[in-house]
């Protein structure tokens, strides 16, 4: 259920040293294009065995005079045999930016390719859906644009029934998807949303991925909370059709659950949620016990799976739950009900373990569902201490400043429940652990912990009397001069002399 | 960050909770110039939170090679011939044969022997092109659905419904409408509307025309401009559409005939017309 299909990672004929190189570098563009709000990637599907097959052969720039050819070719060859192979040579040609360009320029190119793609050939159609696929990846809008007169053709081509055809069709058109607001401005009325909603009853599950991915390409548009997710009377927005009850079911642990699948829907979950059009009707539909349910899943998973990518699938699932929480929606229909169960605390902390050691960038997201589940919830913040998770919290202090405030923040939510919580909180480490903090530069972690110290001053008693005697004022001083924390550190030292 | 060894027991327990301690809040607590007050977060999706996040999944994007076929090997099989009754197609790899099966048998309309990409359209295909019943009542009400999914139009003529399909869902102005009747190949909505075109009974010219070949030599202009194009009379399609497309393509002939025979036979999923109390319920909306 949850191991990755094998071999889906193309093997890269490189040291590892370079690896990390170029991954850092993809990093750091990523970052500076979400920053531009220009985060944009695409997938390329190519035919592993295809490719082992065309091995040794470099992909050749082509001239106008060869892809004229090879067209001729493709469309007229006496042996349909032959006719593919000039499909196939034009591909193999196609991932060459220089020849995606001059296919483009040539005129009428793309009418015969589309004339290929709705040809009564079956193999002579796949291999120009996978022309188009190639050209579809391309980083060069105009190559992506000269696409468009195939997409009314792809639409169609989602209600039929060979499964790989169908995915081929589905990368494809989520590779246009992100290319500019226009190609979603023509896909939309011709009806890309139905026919998603069609397709997502397929059983394959390389249908139900690339659908996803297609699907994630779409919520992902700036324009999507106003154009693409509204529930409007008709069935063309993402919430007015029946997507999301058929998101939900693909996210349901059970047998059938898919991780790839999983991913895809989790994300765009996430991206319907942080819109915050209706979040009301996801909740009514059940959002936020499938998302409890599979948090709990995850968390058996980790416990038993190497290595199987699951950090990507937790990341859009904390992210829909911690949102899902500030909806008011989420208490007045028994969202908490639904997620009254210690186990998602169990879970959570499994989750942070997991991330600690594969994804510590990931901790965060994951403090911040810790955070909403237990900012109004008494029950969360007694299981807390119940089920003896302080100290691996207070372990998490070390790992960046970030996490601390998130850490010291959460601390504070079962603090300031009152004198209960803060007997039960107290013993242990607590106290040597905000010292150190105290000890921190950054101003929102000794803010964070001067809050902290002020609520266990408060409901602890003797608590002060320990702080002082553990050489806490001297702690305190070190920002007696700091603007933004020099009041509270002030009344703290009150607090702690005169009671 | 050692986890107590009971947590993993009680993941895989039941649900439930234990019973929450008292809260018994002091408003001292909130006095200045202390100011914290839990409360739950939500981030915007444009948000520098989810940055981190992001980034991974785009990588995870980018990353990923998926496959064609799903599977990791395509088993290599002797060359074998395609099972449906007179077809003759050869192939050597399971996934093509799947492809040209699902293309080619699966959706096919017995009367006319033409293979639909899905069933939608080879539905709307029998009702409208072998339904007489559908014939008199299209000329009292509007009977012509649109053929996008979900788009519940209605429309006089297939005319206006093409119309309909360029304007309003931008279909192109080349789309496939003049599909002659007696082309084989699987049909495209577009398609499927010239046939609809046609009078009922009007056995057409048999054409050599790929069925949905929209251009046959790619340095050949556009077929019509888009205007004229639909202005065409469903009564006058042979004259408007046959002809200049007879002149340009002429290579297809012998795939033609090959498809011709593959399909004459009786493919396992063909639909007939609806017995016409069926298509009464169903035009009734029943």
């Amino acid at each position: 259920m949850w191991s990755r299909q094998r071999g889906r990672l193309k093997p890269l004929c490189c040291g590892v040293e370079e690896l990390r190189c170029r991954r850092r570098e993809r990093e750091a563009a990523l970052r500076k294009a979400r920053r531009e709000q220009q985060l944009v990637s695409k997938r390329l599907l190519r035919d592993e065995a295809l490719e082992e097959a065309e091995e040794g052969c470099v992909a050749m720039i082509f001239g106008e005079a060869e892809i004229q050819q090879f067209l001729r070719l493709a469309q007229r060859g006496t042996e349909e045999k032959e006719r593919e192979g000039a499909l196939v040579s034009l591909r193999r040609g196609l991932q060459r930016p220089e020849t995606q360009q001059t296919f483009i320029r040539l005129e009428g190119s793309i009418r015969t390719l589309v004339g290929l793609l709705t040809s009564n050939q079956a193999l002579l159609q796949l291999e120009a859906a996978r022309c188009l696929h190639e050209l579809s990846h391309s980083e060069q809008s105009a190559v992506v644009e000269a696409c468009l007169p195939a997409t009314s053709y792809l639409l169609t081509y989602l209600s039929g029934h060979s499964s790989d055809f169908i995915e081929l069709c589905l990368y494809t058109l989520g590779n246009l998807i992100v290319e500019s607001e226009a190609v979603r401005r023509q896909l939309l009325p011709q009806g890309i949303v139905p026919a998603l909603a069609a397709c997502i009853q397929s059983p394959h599950l390389t249908v139900l991925e690339a659908l996803g991915y297609a699907l994630s390409q779409l919520l992902q548009a700036k324009e999507a909370p106003e154009k693409i997710i509204p529930s409007a009377s008709t069935d063309s927005s993402v919430l007015g059709s029946t997507l999301p009850q058929h998101m939900l079911q693909l996210l349901q642990p059970g047998p059938k659950l898919n991780l790839g699948v999983a991913v895809e829907f989790a994300w765009c979950l996430h991206y319907i949620i942080c819109s915050q059009v209706n979040n009301a009707l996801l909740i009514t539909q059940g959002a936020l016990s499938t998302l409890g349910l599979l948090l709990l899943d995850l968390a058996g998973a980790v416990q038993r799976t190497e290595d199987a990518g699951l950090e990507l699938l937790a990341c859009p699932v904390f992210r829909c739950l911690s949102n899902l929480l500030t909806e008011a929606a989420a208490e007045a229909v028994g969202g908490q009900l639904q997620l009254r169960d210690e186990r998602v605390v169990a879970a959570l902390f499994i989750l942070l373990q997991f991330l600690l050691q594969k994804q510590p960038s990931l901790l965060p997201e994951g403090l911040w569902l810790l955070n909403n589940l237990t900012a109004n919830s008494p029950s969360f913040c007694t299981s807390l201490l119940s089920l003896d998770l302080i100290e691996p919290l207070l372990h998490l202090l070390s790992v960046s400043n970030v996490v601390s405030v998130l850490v010291l923040t959460v601390l504070c939510n079962v603090a300031e429940k009152g004198p209960a919580y803060c007997q039960r909180l107290w013993p242990g480490p607590l106290l040597s652990s905000l010292l150190d903090t105290l000890a921190f530069s950054d101003t929102e972690v000794v803010g964070q912990s001067l809050e902290l110290l002020q609520l266990l001053f408060l409901y602890q008693p003797g608590a002060a009397q320990a702080f002082l005697q553990q050489s806490g004022l001297q702690a305190l001083q070190r920002h007696e001069e700091v603007a933004q924390l020099q009041d509270r550190v002030h009344a703290l030292q009150q607090t702690a002399l005169h009671g | 960050m050692q986890l107590p060894p009971a947590l993993h027991a009680r993941l895989a327990g039941a649900p439930g909770s234990a019973e929450p301690l008292p809260v018994e809040r002091d408003p001292a607590a909130r006095t200045a110039p202390f100011r914290f007050a839990p409360r739950p977060v939500r981030f915007p999706r444009e948000h520098d939170f989810f940055e981190e996040g992001d980034v991974q999944r785009h990588l995870y994007l980018q990353d990923v090679l998926t496959q064609v076929g799903g599977a990791p090997e395509r088993p290599r099989v002797p060359e074998f011939t395609c099972q449906v009754a007179g077809c003759c197609q050869v192939f050597d790899a399971l996934e093509d044969y799947e492809h040209h099966y699902h293309t080619l048998h699966r959706n096919v309309c017995s009367f006319c022997k033409r293979a639909f990409p899905s069933g939608h359209l080879l539905d709307t295909h029998i009702l409208e092109w072998h339904d007489s019943l559908f014939q008199i009542l299209a000329e009292r009400q509007d009977m012509y659905q649109c053929l996008v999914e979900g788009c519940t139009e209605k429309f006089r003529t297939s005319r206006d419904r093409k119309e309909h399909l360029v304007m309003r869902h931008l279909y192109p102005v080349d789309f496939r409408f003049d599909k002659p009747r007696k082309s084989r190949g699987p049909v495209m909505p577009g398609a499927a509307e010239q046939v609809l075109a046609e009078a009922p009974g009007d056995d057409g010219v048999p054409s050599e025309v790929d069925a949905m070949e929209v251009c046959s030599e790619h340095v050949e202009p556009p077929p019509a401009p888009a205007g004229e194009r639909r202005a065409y009379s469903h009564r006058v399609p042979h004259e408007d559409l046959k002809g200049p497309r007879r002149e340009i393509s002429t290579s297809n002939g012998g795939s033609s005939a090959a498809l011709w025979r593959c399909c004459r036979a009786f493919p396992p999923r063909r639909r007939g017309p609806r017995t016409l109390a069926r298509a009464a319920l169903h035009v009734a909306g029943l």
